[in-house]
């Protein structure tokens, strides 16, 4: 029956996370802004710490869902779209830069064996933070990720991994600053095109990968986005994800197939950041009596008032989708259509949605006295990772006309 | 706990008006767009889904069903996606009905519910919306005024629904033009009263089959038994919002078969030796108003929803009534887009859903869930 009230214990937990954003993320937010490469040091052991010690799930770390999951089964990706939400409402790039076994972990989940899940992420339940990572984009691919070069060539008893990979998330931090991994795909047989690109998990400080740029960026600067250069990297034949057979089904499908939990994931993240700003023009409106008159006909608002009403509806309309995305991965139900629908929406309108605020703001909202700038510059992102806007709408073309990738690209 | 799934009875009742909207009311549509009228026979049938009756008591004659705005907004929406004309026509004595019903006395119940449970079509309507272009539901220019034991009705009204052919109309009216919402209450005005004019029948730019008409209350005297409610008045929030819930649910039922026409065409027309669907500026279009059906929808659905747990759902809807007049409108447009030049002749139905669409943001009440 049609209901849009979370369960009280994850309501609770919305609470809490509420608490951590505005605690201990708003605080160090400008200033991690500022200071692109220095890392949060005590803020990733806190949240490192709250992690292991409750039940409860960080950022993308669905693997610990599969260990801890902090309710029945059926309200999983619900609780993380509205956790999520929460998080990046304190800070984006703060938010992808907790450890866990983030996007790397997630390909562990999709393609990997039990044996390799147990192996691969038994660790970000103990000791020290770690972080897992995943490098698919090339300097020459992104979007067409099929084309990726990077090679892997059994030779023995190893996969030698030879490529560039580039904008990998929390690569610094997977590959060389915690013991953690980074998911590499990579070609087995360039020939044979898609069923080629397998999954490969590269240990940290294995001789062969090395981070040769952290990058400089618009926004989330918290987060470190790494390029990695594979050079002739040997890693243990038993690290391929699922099986190294070439054929049409599994492998690279598997993995896209994770896109379809992690879109949803990523709407929300803009979400926060949306509602963020939001939030601030409204308080800080509310703060100069100027009023909101919601119900007054449309086209006696004030620009200000319809800007405000516009934005506001907007992010509603975002989350919406986005909670239905996440309830059908909960209800088992295949979502590709309704993740890109919510990522396509949710990046789009929380880019206007911050651009829209700092021109609200006026001079203030230019300055870096205050965080509204910044949120502009952390929303932009989402409509770009994880599959662009563009990609998205490709998507759902497809699924609604019944096209498959070849009959309509 | 979030929950996107209908019950099996919505499900059904989906299918059912669905079939229905598709089957007998969308072959209707463009002949009463043509002809400004709507077969009798046609509104007797949608009669007999019991969309009036249902939630009438049994004591009043009804079906005695329990009143679900999310239930209402799903049959908006599919008597919507055959036609909105047809569908308000067809739905105008609910919002007559459906405001004593729920927040009349018992002596209003009594006299004004059960001649609507009949099993054939009785006209009666609503005069919210008033001629002028700043019109706004806060600021109610219509007036009521206590005289005596009666109460003196003053003002003008438009669009209103099947004005000519209602023996019974519910007017909006404000004791105070600044008291925005506390001030409308609604009164029962019947066809006999006094200082009542019901003006000629309305030209507008799309909804032609549905009958609208100006009236005009001059000194218009009822008895003080005429405002729903008594001394209480009624809760004209909640009403507002029961009507936008249905608006909007109706729109997106129009909306999404702009959507699924544009959609059939552009997989069917070919232009550079393919179907037109696999171009992505053609491709792209689609998929945004494939998004915007669901996000509307979903807006619409979350203010029913909040109507039906009885919590204000005055911000929801009002902020989902804002967004599908936009994207109700980009929709229907983008229809028209994709089928050319085609789709500005008067044979496809893309024209006439964004003439339809146009009027979202001009009416405030043209049904209610």
């Amino acid at each position: 029956m049609i209901d849009f009230e979370l369960e009280p214990s994850t309501a609770q937990r919305v609470g809490m996370y509420h608490m951590v954003a505005e605690q201990m993320m708003r605080p160090i937010s400008r200033e991690c802004d500022e200071n692109e490469h220095h890392r949060p040091d005590q803020f990733i052991q806190s949240m490192w710490s709250a992690s292991s010690q409750a039940d409860v799930t960080i950022g993308s770390g669905r693997a610990k869902t599969a260990q801890k999951a902090p309710r029945g089964p059926q309200a999983r990706n619900i609780y993380t779209v509205v956790t999520t939400e929460e998080l990046c409402w304190g800070d984006a790039g703060l938010f992808l830069s907790v450890p866990n076994s983030g996007l790397g972990g997630a390909a562990v989940m999709a393609a990997g064996t039990p044996e390799q899940k147990e192996r691969f992420l038994k660790r970000f339940n103990e000791g020290a933070p770690k972080w897992g990572a995943m490098a698919i984009t090339e300097p020459g691919c992104g979007s067409d990720s099929a084309a990726v070069t990077t090679t892997a060539v059994r030779d023995g008893d190893h996969w030698v991994l030879n490529g560039t990979k580039i904008f990998c998330t929390s690569g610094l931090m997977a590959a060389e600053k915690s013991e953690g991994f980074v998911v590499v795909w990579a070609t087995v047989d360039k020939s044979a095109g898609r069923a080629g690109i397998k999954p490969f998990v590269v240990e940290h400080n294995t001789p062969g990968m090395a981070v040769t740029r952290v990058e400089n960026k618009l926004g989330i600067r918290a987060s470190d986005t790494a390029a990695i250069v594979l050079d002739n990297c040997r890693i243990p034949l038993d690290h391929i994800l699922g099986s190294a057979e070439v054929k049409r089904e599994g492998g690279f499908k598997d993995v896209m197939a994770t896109f379809d939990a992690t879109r949803p994931i990523v709407a929300a993240m803009a979400i926060g950041v949306g509602r963020a700003a939001l939030d601030f023009v409204r308080d800080f409106l509310k703060q100069q009596n100027v009023e909101l008159r919601y119900g007054v006909s449309a086209r006696n608002l004030t620009a200000l008032e319809r800007d405000f009403m516009e934005m506001e509806v907007q992010l509603k309309a975002a989350r919406l989708l986005t909670w239905r995305a996440a309830w059908m991965l909960d209800r088992g139900l295949r979502n590709n259509l309704e993740a890109s629908m919510a990522k396509a929406k949710a990046g789009l309108a929380v880019t206007r949605i911050t651009q829209k605020a700092v021109e609200l703001m006026g001079p203030l909202g230019y300055s870096r006295k205050y965080l509204v700038e910044k949120w502009m510059r952390d929303a932009k992102i989402n409509d770009i990772f994880e599959g662009t806007q563009q990609i998205n709408m490709l998507i759902i073309a497809r699924r609604i006309l019944d096209y498959s990738s070849r009959e309509l690209n | 706990m979030i929950d996107f799934e209908l019950t099996e009875e919505q499900q059904m009742i989906r299918d059912t008006v669905g079939a229905f909207a598709r089957d007998e009311i969308r072959p209707a549509a463009r002949p009463a767009d043509e002809s400004g009228s709507i077969p009798s026979d046609l509104i007797e049938k949608i009669l007999q889904l019991g969309l009036v009756r249902s939630a009438i008591p049994t004591e009043y004659g009804g079906d005695g069903d329990t009143r679900s705005a999310v239930t209402g907004a799903i049959v908006s929406e599919e008597l919507g996606y055959g036609d909105m004309s047809i569908a308000a026509h067809a739905l105008a004595p609910r919002m007559f009905v459906f405001p004593i019903l729920e927040m009349g006395t018992s002596g209003q119940k009594e006299r004004h519910l059960k001649p609507y449970a009949t099993p054939s079509f009785r006209a009666a309507s609503a005069a919210l919306t008033e001629p002028s272009f700043d019109f706004d539901p806060t600021a109610m220019r219509a007036r009521a005024r206590r005289d005596g034991s009666s109460i003196v009705l003053s003002g003008r009204k438009c669009f209103v629904p099947l004005a000519d052919q209602s023996d019974r109309i519910l007017v909006y009216a404000a004791a105070d033009h600044a008291a925005g919402f506390s001030g409308v209450d609604a009164y029962v005005v019947e066809r006999s009263a006094s200082g009542l004019t019901i003006g000629a029948r309305e030209k507008n730019m799309g909804l032609k089959p549905l009958a609208t008409c100006e009236i005009e209350l001059n000194d218009c005297r009822v008895g003080t038994d005429a405002r729903v409610g008594g001394e209480n008045g009624i809760n004209y929030s909640r009403l507002m919002s029961e009507m936008r819930v249905g608006l909007v649910a109706m729109a997106v039922g129009m909306a999404r078969g702009a959507f699924e026409y544009a959609r059939d065409y552009a997989k069917e027309r070919r232009a550079f030796g393919v179907p037109i669907a696999t171009k992505q500026s053609v491709a792209f279009m689609l998929a945004d108003m494939a998004l915007e059906v669901d996000a509307t929808r979903l807006l619409a659905w979350e203010a029913a929803w909040q109507l039906d747990r009885a919590q204000d759902a005055l911000e929801s809807s009002y902020l989902a009534r804002n967004y599908a007049a936009d994207a109700v409108l980009r929709i229907t447009d983008s229809a028209v887009q994709v089928l050319g030049g085609h789709g500005y002749i008067r044979e496809h139905p893309v024209e006439m859903w964004l003439r339809n669409a146009r009027g979202l943001a001009a009416v405030d009440a043209l049904t209610i869930v």
